[in-house]
């Protein structure tokens, strides 16, 4: 287990550095120089060159990653154009808000497709699993950020129940688990839960079938054990697999909250991106694409690591 | 004068057998995929809409660019605009479906494109094997690391707004895991003995790859690759209401989406039918890869 563990790791090593690569790349494929956000239209030759060579960027590119990445392994990387504070300060702050929505989404995406799952599964081709998998099918293929519009129109327009946009009294730097802040919360998580809702439905319906119909489960019933018991085996056998897609669909909402954070103006790390791109922060844009992608980068690992820990069949040697 | 009944059985056993072998294998796929109420339904769906984008400019619509400042967000129903108008008093219905031109493409394009190159890749990196491989399947890696949601994003900003950069940036998110699945299939048809035949007659390794692998990993890529259309529209739509894909006055469903956002107060109906529309298409193409998986699985 721990040679497997170790092995594991050793392999994340180069994911990274490639990952740092392109996200570093990503500034240059950028059209234009990359200064023109911050270099005024009538400058000189003169400060232009200048600024360049401030920025690093008169170097050749490989000894620009080089000392990028040195920067960034000390946790440096850069300022914020736009703000002129530290990149990373900026993103942490506002990945802790992408998490929270994130953390609420999953609780009620996972346990929705969970039930729905199973249940789909139990009554196989029948009314109740048609229901199930049309509820998961929606889930796949809603345009979320037009749910969240949907959910605003009915839910704050209309009844004026919920607030429609921001994180709640204070903004971002404020987070509480109390109703004044979590009122807030409800719409994007609703929002943000639908696609793992689909996707755990449609991968628990699929493995409680194939399980239900082993020859196991047939000698379990043939022996007499009761349904609570089969269940159990059920769960054990999906769990490994199940837990593998969950993790997957948690590192894509904490990855892919863009959308979604532009629509409610949450003030996350998706939120952070979409101003980054429009102000062409560019030490902003590729610090947060790196953070996002590195926290995907080590949450596939733990799943790994998690699967490997509660399911036997995985080879380890 | 014994072994006459014989004859005849055999002539019988003759005459019948080519009415029971007829079907190939997609004409099996063609009638069980016609069979399911489901697909055809969304097949049809799917056709109306692609056929009035087409047909667009001879349906006698109102000119989809042209506004009017006293006729802004009018409610669905008005006479003369049966779906309304949007923020600058343009036509909904002429908007809607004019914006199935550019939403189709934005959205189908890339998955063709990448199903195209990572297909190669994949018949390329799964038959070459070793080195080859190593070097194709390790970049698809690096990818693999991204959100695809981030990932499009992430290109899409760096390379500026525009529909080119768009449909450049889901490409690039789709290639790889295109070229995943081509790349498994394909190291599963290699070692079969109809390759290992055709290479000791002397075909070449291309030869071997087009004739031989293509056709015999082409569906599976291919039912996967419809699979992705879906999640390419909500992209691709995406991408637009953010502001990185098409831009104004173009009529695109992303794009509309988000103009009219400012709108939701004040006629929120309207603002959200483009919507409506990205859902459709999503939908249906979902349903008709889940038929069509279902129908190319003979063992069902």
């Amino acid at each position: 287990m721990l040679t497997y563990i170790a092995r594991r790791i050793v392999y994340v090593v180069p994911i990274v550095i490639s990952v740092a690569l392109v996200c570093f790349l990503l500034v240059h494929i950028t059209p234009g120089d990359p200064l023109v956000a911050v270099l005024p239209a009538d400058a000189s030759q003169e400060l232009a060159a200048q600024l360049r060579a401030a920025y690093g960027f008169d170097r050749p590119l490989p000894v620009q990653f080089g000392l990028w990445l040195l920067r960034a392994l000390h946790g440096d990387l850069g300022n914020s154009i736009a703000t002129g504070r530290p990149v990373l300060a900026e993103v942490m702050r506002a990945v802790g808000n992408t998490v929270t929505l994130a953390i609420a989404a999953a609780i009620i995406g996972f346990t929705m497709g969970i039930l729905l799952g199973l249940i789909a599964g139990y009554f196989r081709e029948t009314w109740i699993d048609k229901v199930a998998t049309s509820f998961a099918i929606a889930g796949v293929s809603v345009p979320h950020y037009w749910l969240g519009m949907l959910l605003v129109i009915i839910f704050s327009v209309q009844l004026n129940w919920l607030p429609a946009v921001g994180a709640g009294p204070g903004g971002s730097n404020s987070w509480a688990w109390d109703w004044a802040h979590l009122k807030y919360l409800v719409l994007p998580a609703i929002t943000t839960s639908v696609i793992p809702m689909g996707i755990v439905t449609r991968t628990v319906r699929a493995l409680t079938g194939d399980i239900l119909s082993q020859d196991f489960v047939e000698a379990l019933r043939a022996k007499g054990l009761h349904e609570r018991g089969v269940f159990r085996h059920v769960v054990k056998n999906a769990a490994p697999t199940a837990l593998a897609v969950m993790g997957l669909q948690l590192g894509y909402m904490l990855g892919g909250s863009i959308l979604i954070e532009t629509v409610f103006s949450w003030p996350g790390s998706g939120f952070l991106l979409n101003s980054a791109i429009f102000q062409r922060d560019l030490p902003l844009l590729q610090g947060t694409i790196l953070i996002l992608a590195l926290f995907f980068v080590f949450l596939n690992l733990l799943v790994d690591i998690a699967q490997a820990a509660i399911d036997p069949r995985i080879k380890r040697g | 004068m014994s072994d006459f009944p014989l004859h005849a059985t055999a002539d019988a056993a003759l005459q019948a057998a080519p009415a029971t072998k007829a079907r190939g294998y997609w004409a099996t796929v063609g009638r069980r995929i016609m069979r399911d109420k489901v697909s055809v339904a969304c097949a049809l769906v799917l056709l109306l809409i692609f056929l009035s984008a087409v047909l667009a400019p001879w349906l006698g619509l109102e000119d989809p660019y042209k506004g009017s400042m006293v006729r802004r967000l009018r409610h669905i129903g008005t006479a003369g605009y049966p779906l309304g108008t949007d923020e600058l008093g343009r036509d909904m219905l002429a908007r809607l479906i004019y914006g199935g031109r550019l939403s189709l493409v934005i959205g189908i394009l890339p998955v063709i494109l990448a199903f195209c190159i990572g297909t190669s890749l994949g018949i390329i990196a799964g038959y070459v094997g070793g080195k080859l491989n190593t070097a194709i399947m390790r970049t698809v890696d690096v990818f693999y690391a991204f959100p695809s949601v981030l990932l499009a994003i992430a290109i899409s900003g760096a390379l500026g707004a525009g529909i080119l950069n768009s449909i450049v940036s889901l490409t690039v998110v789709f290639v790889p895991q295109i070229t995943r699945v081509a790349e498994s299939v394909t190291t599963g048809v290699r070692n079969m003995d109809f390759v290992e035949a055709a290479r000791a007659s002397g075909a070449g390794p291309f030869t071997i790859m087009r004739v031989h692998i293509l056709g015999n990993v082409l569906g599976a890529i291919f039912v996967y690759a419809t699979s992705l259309i879906s999640v390419s529209m909500i992209l691709a739509a995406g991408l637009s209401f953010l502001g990185l894909g098409t831009k104004p006055p173009e009529p695109e469903w992303g794009l509309m989406l988000n103009t009219l956002r400012t709108a939701i107060y004040v006629n929120p109906w309207v603002a959200a039918l483009p919507g409506a529309m990205i859902f459709a298409v999503s939908i249906c193409f979902n349903l008709l890869s889940d038929g069509l998986r279902s129908a190319m699985d003979i063992r069902n």
